[in-house]
């Protein structure tokens, strides 16, 4: 008896809305035999998480609220892949977005909303964008790899945040703690019918229309496809390498960035040494889930957002918040764990004619 | 800058630099096999709190060292399993195994943050060699998993280039279908080298729970994992240098610790920012140089024997 692997001549289409599906239940079914087996009840943690996430008003206002930075930096990074650029820096790039955009809200409190936040909008957008070009740089000249630069000036990113909030940006009546002050109500982004949900929402819808719109119908959409497929290709065609991954970096830092900033400004309202559980991080997963496709970020976002409003809830009954990390890695081992067999059948053969 | 400051830093250097020492030495094997393994970091995080919660129960350090291995070797087989069995891309599925063992690290590690750690590796000096004046307690004050990483470099280094096994090491990572057809095991190659890199990055992550700290703090590695992988680049996939590049880092380390000490006007947090920007410049400037450090041509190509 033998395992015998061959390679589909084609796939059906379905498979590939279907086997993220099958992918995220794999991984709950596996997630559940582990809890089992260090001694926690596996449906009570699950539906502590269902019920957090999505059984309240503000249980679901709350994911939704995760969601709008997921969403944002899997955008960006999802730009960055179609491309075949790792960028593992949404993390950095998101802080640095934050802190552009507490530089101006607090430098300029007095201005009315309608200027304020438009320009901490840009401010972050340029400040992420701006973060990713200085590993960019060096991977358009000289092909240093990405993965570690990019990685590396997170830690630098939160450092410099921890830096400004214990240092120059502390708020002088905060009682010494590390945080800078409160942004005055011009520099808050307005919300949705006394939720936590605000604007940012729809700067994700307006990020995934236009991304959609980008890759699908434009020359440079086009042109970012075949330089991820084959960079040889499209030196051949003509195109311009370098100078796109310069752009795509720029775009995808940006994007996190404005996160940052939709953050600071939405959610915290202020700057402290950690605005972000991961943000940069999990969009990975996020953007791999989706298969790069800008609105299945968008829904994905979402499902991540809930995982980890449920890995809170979790922690009043005693179980760590961090296994909704391990849930995260979970579904992205059996997501790309079913890529093969998307690709190629696997049947059991057992051999039933005698030999010789 | 008297003679014995410089000794006090070279020592913390070699300190700081074995948790980074062990790491680069299991990836420099994985990589020249030809698989790229991101998951270092959360291998070691895995090794540090397996390590440490059973030092802590069974109050011996090596029985968590042990345990740290197959923790780390445990968890680089679902990498090996998806990147060389399922063919998946390797950078996406390193990244899933550090965020999933991260996870995991914490989920286990948390009845023991902060604990004292009830056997741990204790600085034992050298008899003789230790009195050297100034290279002996640089080289020779330590504790034994340090004596061990002196022994391991240069055994790897002889592994890799000058024996048989080595020689079939940088075939599978060169050129895998040559390898295939000199007869030579590919699958089972990269997995063993796989796994292998893993339990040496959990013995890194060992090494500052039960040595360095010695304790359990969640995300305890701060990055050293990827300062490792960057340092196999740097150190051209070659164990021996890996051990220098260790070294430098960990001096950067001990340095920016030292400045601190002294009192200085720079904010602790830019002396902290120190390493990784160290990483990144050495990154860039290996790339500079008209003599490019070559990786192992197969480097990330999942291989397939029937050629897609």
């Amino acid at each position: 008896m033998r395992l015998e692997v061959e390679k589909r001549a084609a796939v059906p289409p379905l498979c590939y809305l279907l086997q993220p599906v099958l992918a995220v239940l794999g991984a709950v079914l596996a997630g559940g035999v582990f809890l089992a087996l260090t001694g926690t009840d596996p449906v009570r943690v699950y539906s502590l998480m269902v019920s957090g996430a999505f059984g309240s008003r503000y249980g679901m206002s709350e994911t939704i609220v995760k969601a709008i930075p997921l969403a944002l930096c899997g955008l960006g990074v999802g730009a960055a892949f179609r491309m075949l650029l790792w960028n593992i820096g949404a993390e950095g790039q998101l802080y640095c977005g934050a802190i552009a955009a507490t530089g101006l809200a607090l430098m300029y409190p007095h201005w009315p909303s309608a200027l304020l936040l438009p320009a901490m909008l840009v401010a972050g957008f340029l400040a992420g964008g701006g973060w990713a070009l200085l590993p960019a740089l060096p991977r358009a000249y000289l092909g240093t790899n990405e993965v570690i630069t990019t990685l590396m000036l997170n830690y630098v990113a939160i450092l410099g945040t921890a830096y400004l909030v214990h240092g120059p940006w502390r708020d002088p009546h905060g009682f010494n703690f590390p945080l800078t002050a409160q942004f005055a109500p011009s520099a808050h982004l307005p919300t949705f019918l006394g939720t936590r949900v605000h604007v940012g929402a729809l700067l994700v819808l307006v990020g995934a229309a236009l991304l959609t719109l980008v890759w699908g119908r434009t020359r440079w959409g086009y042109e970012i496809k075949v330089i991820g497929e084959s960079v040889a290709a499209a030196r051949y065609a003509g195109m311009r390498v370098r100078r796109n991954v310069l752009l795509i970096m720029f775009l995808s830092g940006g994007l996190a960035g404005v996160a940052g900033m939709a953050e600071v400004a939405g959610v915290i309202h202020r700057l402290q040494p950690q605005i972000s559980p991961g943000y940069g991080y999990a969009a990975i997963i996020v953007a791999w889930l989706a298969r790069l496709h800008p609105w299945g970020t968008v829904l994905v976002a979402v499902l991540f957002g809930a995982l980890l409003v449920g890995g809170y809830a979790v922690q009043t009954a005693g179980i760590p918040a961090a296994v909704a990390a391990m849930l995260q890695g979970t579904i992205l081992f059996f997501v790309l764990g079913s890529e093969f067999l998307l690709h190629y059948r696997v049947r059991v053969v057992v051999r039933t004619r005698q030999e010789g | 800058m008297d003679a014995t400051l410089v000794s006090s830093i070279c020592q913390a250097a070699v300190t700081a630099g074995t948790p980074i020492l062990y790491p680069a030495l299991g990836e420099i094997l994985a990589e020249r096999a030809g698989v790229l393994n991101l998951g270092v970091e959360g291998m070691m995080l895995v090794g540090a709190v397996s390590g440490f919660t059973a030092a802590v129960g069974t109050g011996n350090a090596w029985v968590g060292l042990g345990a740290a291995l197959v923790a780390g070797a445990a968890v680089s087989l679902i990498h090996a399993f998806l990147c060389v069995t399922l063919r998946a891309n390797q950078v996406v599925s390193g990244l899933a195994l550090t965020i999933f063992a991260t996870g995991l690290s914490g989920y286990v590690g948390k009845p023991f943050i902060g604990l004292p750690a009830a056997g741990t590796f204790p600085v034992v000096a050298v008899p003789g060699l230790s009195d050297i004046p100034l290279l002996g307690p640089v080289l020779f004050e330590h504790d034994l998993l340090v004596y061990l990483s002196y022994v391991l470099a240069p055994i790897l280094y002889l592994l890799v280039y000058h024996t048989r096994p080595g020689l079939h090491l940088r075939a599978v990572g060169e050129n895998p279908a040559a390898a295939d057809a000199m007869g030579v095991d590919v699958v089972r190659t990269r997995f063993l080298y796989v796994v292998v890199g893993g339990a040496l990055a959990g013995a890194g992550g060992a090494y500052l729970s039960l040595a360095y700290a010695p304790t359990w703090l969640e995300n305890m590695t701060a990055g050293r994992g990827w300062i490792a992988v960057a340092l196999v680049i740097f150190a051209g996939w070659n164990p021996l240098m890996a051990v220098l590049g260790s070294y430098l880092f960990g001096g950067i380390d001990a340095l920016g610790l030292r400045v601190q000490a002294a009192g200085t006007t720079v904010p602790s947090f830019f002396l902290s920012m120190l390493p990784y920007l160290a990483t990144v410049m050495v990154l860039v400037a290996t790339t500079w140089g008209k003599r490019r450090l070559a990786a192992p041509a197969a480097l990330g190509i999942p291989y397939n024997r029937e050629g897609k």
